[in-house]
């Protein structure tokens, strides 16, 4: 390329961003299959509402969220549209960073109350929707069909923890490298402490009591990691206190993985013929419970929001109302198949027969999200909200702290005992510090 | 006098030296190769390394899903503006802390230096809101005044070593003559540190290019150097690694390419001085 081409491009570009600049949204958003899919049909938003037009910061999760949380927190407005997480969107609601989406819950057309009911719980702060959920995810037991018949095991549809935990013992066989489950171990509010919360719910335990008081002294806590460590030391690959989504994503497409717990997210990658060797032998169940009336599945969704304050609502509101209406869904399906519609958003998705034959993992991915209640996560009562997470500021900052502890128990530095002891004080001592309980 | 090194003291040296030289240097022959991978075989196990099916896919999806061009115009609009106003600023400043010292030379220089001490993290939010209310946000100037500051410790530093090395009888002799100070700078002291100049500036571009904190955090499009264009193919949840390598492979190259030319001087610069 010569000097001239790449100064002429410049210049072009600039020249385009100048002239488009009166109605131009910047919309902020993750790097994920949907996302990126949603870039390439922007053309027909384009077209409905000749006069707006888009441009795209996509950005890795974690970065999206320094970058998208400086920005709101400071009201500088460089983004009219932001991609948030479920657990950012009732804070920011709250804090009054976020324009209410009353259009939308208005609109009859947009049919809101369509919307799956705990992820538009989980939306909503005193009656206001803050954010519009474009695609939804909870977890579940992926497994290997082949390596289950070989052992004479059969999966239920609704596994118990103990099951699990027999049955990955059983097909474990670390001469082949085959390992009975793979699970999250690396450290982080969003990779191990997920997984692990979200057990813990199965198992009895909460990360508070209505009190606001730590409850990693109590015996559920124990019961958990105990299990947990116990299971991937007889059962899991070796160096899994370093695994994270990917790490196992990838054990799992290569044919070293019995069982996978994980986002519903997976099942489209690990039954892609082009990236999976085990594209065929895969089969679903619902994640695991102990008989105490929860399971130990997540609830996450991807929402559009606009910053309050934004100059350009009225435009802003009507993209998320374009990406997150049921006519999207349709145009997805009508240009590359119903198995490739954003997920876990709206209940109208799931009666749907097509879709229902085109998606094998639809039911599950259904009844996973609709068993998952971030108002009521665990057996026993809390005062926090979210189910794989504690929905306030300062859980970022603890639950990663917590997870370095988790993580080093699972890779042997530490016992259980000590790593929830540590969990216990340093919870204690950043909740203390941050003033809860709060009056 | 040279010491004599026998053959086998030589042989050993330069084993070494080129065991280490791979093994810097392999991580990014394993991005390169994995751009032109599959998914599928980016994530193989074990890894292949060269017999595997070899594909651009991956470039044509980069290329059409975002500007290359306009961030990689970014990214040189930013190291060379930047290193071009350090330097501008930072010749005259070492002029002085080298050749009129005073008592508080030393630790004038130790000052500069220790703002380097400190996590950039911890001064982001006042830059931020200073930032939005000077409107310099997503800004090519906000970038390379931002960049210039991060970096005129080290060009301070690298050219006060430069210019110690430099005879003050030589600028006497200038100012004898009848130089003014200016001149003296420009038309005596220049020419001579150009070796060091010339380091001193490859050093600093290749600093700015690969800055990804501030480049990340104070851009959002317009702006956004390469930096957010590789940023914005990492995925925590998906295995994206061969697109992620050619989107890296791409956005390293040109400096990749300008270090290779330019190695002779680099190395000269950066070792002139410690030797004589």
């Amino acid at each position: 390329m010569t000097l001239k081409t790449i100064l002429l491009g410049a210049v072009s570009a600039l020249a385009l961003s100048g002239i488009a600049s009166a109605e131009t949204l910047t919309i902020a958003t993750v790097n994920n299959g949907d996302m990126i899919r949603m870039q390439k049909l922007t053309d027909d938003f384009k077209a409905k509402n000749p006069g707006i037009d888009v441009q795209w910061v996509t950005l890795e999760e974690n970065v999206l969220r320094q970058r998208v949380t400086t920005d709101v927190a400071t009201k500088s407005g460089q983004y009219d549209i932001m991609t948030i997480g479920i657990y950012e969107a009732p804070i920011w609601g709250k804090q009054g960073w976020l324009a209410p989406l009353d259009k939308l819950s208005a609109d009859a057309r947009y049919d809101a109350n369509d919307l799956l009911p705990p992820i538009r719980s989980g939306l909503t702060v005193n009656g206001k929707l803050y954010a519009a959920p474009f695609y939804g995810e909870s977890s579940m037991v992926m497994y290997r069909k082949d390596l289950f018949d070989k052992a004479g095991l059969k999966m239920p549809d609704a596994p118990t923890w103990t099951f699990i935990a027999d049955a990955a013992r059983k097909i474990t066989d670390k001469s082949t490298e085959t390992y009975g489950i793979c699970l999250r171990g690396k450290a982080g509010w969003g990779e191990n402490m997920a997984f692990l919360t979200a057990t813990a719910n199965s198992f009895g335990a909460r990360w508070f009591d209505e009190n606001w008081k730590p409850q990693f002294d109590q015996p559920e806590w124990k019961n958990t990691l105990d299990f947990y460590v116990k299971l991937m030391k007889d059962a899991g690959p070796p160096g899994a206190s370093s695994n994270g989504f990917n790490e196992n994503l990838a054990l799992f497409q290569t044919g070293k993985c019995g069982m996978w717990i994980d986002a519903t997210v997976a099942a489209s990658f690990v039954t892609n013929p082009k990236e999976s060797k085990v594209a065929d032998k895969v089969g679903f169940a619902l994640a695991p419970d102990n008989g105490l009336g929860k399971r130990g599945n997540w609830l996450w969704s991807w929402n559009l929001a606009i910053p309050a304050g934004s100059k350009k609502v009225e435009a802003a509101e009507k993209f998320i109302a374009w990406a997150t209406s049921k006519d999207y869904l349709n145009l997805v399906a009508e240009k590359e198949g119903w198995a490739n519609v954003p997920p876990g958003t709206r209940t109208s998705l799931y009666q749907n027969a097509e879709y229902q034959k085109a998606a094998s993992f639809a039911k599950m991915t259904l009844d996973s999200i609709n068993s998952a209640d971030p108002k009521k996560p665990s057996v026993k009562p809390v005062p926090y909200e979210g189910v794989q997470y504690v929905a306030i500021p300062e859980f970022q900052g603890i639950g990663t702290a917590v997870g370095q502890q988790f993580s080093a128990a699972l890779a042997g530095q530490v016992t259980v005992d000590q790593a929830l002891q540590s969990a216990q004080q340093l919870t204690e001592r950043e909740m203390k510090k941050a003033g809860y309980p709060k009056k | 006098m040279a010491r004599k090194v026998s053959t086998r003291r030589k042989l050993v040296m330069s084993a070494i030296a080129w065991t280490l030289g791979i093994l810097i240097f392999f991580p990014i022959l394993w991005t390169v190769l994995t751009s032109f991978k599959s998914e599928g075989d980016a994530i193989a196990s074990p890894p292949v390394f060269l017999f595997f099916h070899w594909t651009t896919e991956n470039y044509a999806e980069v290329q059409s899903r975002s500007d290359y061009v306009l961030h990689f115009w970014n990214s040189v609009v930013m190291s060379l503006g930047s290193t071009l106003l350090g330097l501008v600023i930072a010749i005259p400043a070492a002029w002085a802390m080298a050749f009129s010292p005073t008592r508080r030379t030393k630790d004038v220089l130790m000052w500069m230096l220790s703002t380097k001490m400190m996590p950039p993290v911890g001064a982001l939010i006042p830059i931020y809101l200073i930032f939005r209310d000077v409107g310099l946000l997503d800004t090519r100037i906000g970038l390379v005044v931002v960049l210039t500051l991060i970096n005129l410790p080290i060009i301070v530093w690298m050219l006060y070593t430069y210019f110690k090395e430099i005879p003050g009888e030589i600028l006497e002799a200038a100012r004898m003559d009848g130089a003014s100070l200016a001149k003296e700078i420009v038309y005596v002291l220049t020419p001579m540190a150009i070796p060091g100049i010339a380091s001193t500036l490859l050093l600093n571009i290749i600093l700015a290019w690969n800055e990804a904190f501030w480049t990340l955090n104070l851009t959002t499009s317009k702006a956004a150097p390469l930096t957010t264009f590789i940023a914005s193919y990492s995925s925590p949840e998906g295995l994206f690694y061969a697109k992620l390598s050619a989107a890296s492979t791409m956005a390293i190259a040109p400096i990749l390419i300008l270090g290779w030319f330019s190695q002779k001087q680099l190395v000269r610069g950066l070792t002139f001085g410690a030797v004589k």
